[in-house]
């Protein structure tokens, strides 16, 4: 039987039982200091291409077709959340 | 851009948000799934599999201007979001010719950058300006 446990703004994730294996720690420090070197101000924002939803339409948006205007990028923890 | 998919974005448009914004959320909710935009920007918590509070302000050539990261639990101020956007767009504007000190925004002066301004700033701006009124 599953424990009941109290929602906050983070989302429950799912996991092996256990500690992380070596290399998959080695594989993430690797990835954020790959990130890290990627974003700078004054820098070029890296382009992307990512499915979305849009005024009751699914659509693909890409940033460099926002070329020319004004773009804030928001990420956020996850739907529902309440903050 | 967070996690989600679009699907539980449309839902959350639908049951939710519609409820606070009218006509639903403006612009496009993306979809973050494996968290790689997420990584790229340096704002994925491959921990929790979330992405954290990551805000950036990207000019018309591209450029990211300004960023942000906040942990979940703390919201964000949109208010100052939008004062950076302005003051980007007021530089940007200039060509580069004025800048905006501490505690500006639209309608306080600005600065301009050149030789006569060195060690005379005090002149043109006091510490009560950095605050708002």
């Amino acid at each position: 039987m599953g424990e009941e446990f109290d929602v906050s703004c983070a989302r429950p994730v799912s996991g092996a039982v256990g500690e992380d294996s070596p290399e998959t720690a080695e594989k993430e420090q690797q990835e954020e200091k790959e990130a890290k070197n990627m974003i700078m101000v004054g820098k070029k924002a890296p382009d992307f291409t990512a499915p979305a939803y849009h005024k009751g339409k699914f659509v693909n948006v890409t940033l460099s077709d926002y070329a020319g205007k004004w773009v804030v990028l928001c990420f956020y923890p996850g739907d529902f959340t309440f903050v | 851009m967070s996690v989600d998919s679009m699907f539980v974005h449309k839902m959350w448009d639908e049951t939710e948000l519609s409820k606070m914004v009218d006509g639903g959320i403006p612009f496009p909710m993306l979809s973050d799934g494996a968290g790689r935009v997420g990584t790229i920007y340096g704002i994925y918590d491959a921990d929790a599999g979330v992405e954290t509070r990551g805000r950036f302000i990207i000019d018309p050539d591209g450029i990211i201007q300004g960023y942000e990261v906040l942990t979940p639990p703390v919201g964000r101020n949109v208010a100052e979001s939008l004062r950076q956007i302005q003051a980007f767009q007021l530089v940007r504007d200039s060509k580069g010719t004025e800048a905006t000190p501490s505690g500006w925004k639209p309608g306080k002066p600005t600065l301009k950058p050149g030789i006569d301004l060195v060690g005379k700033v005090y002149r043109e701006w006091k510490t009560d300006m950095a605050f708002d009124d």
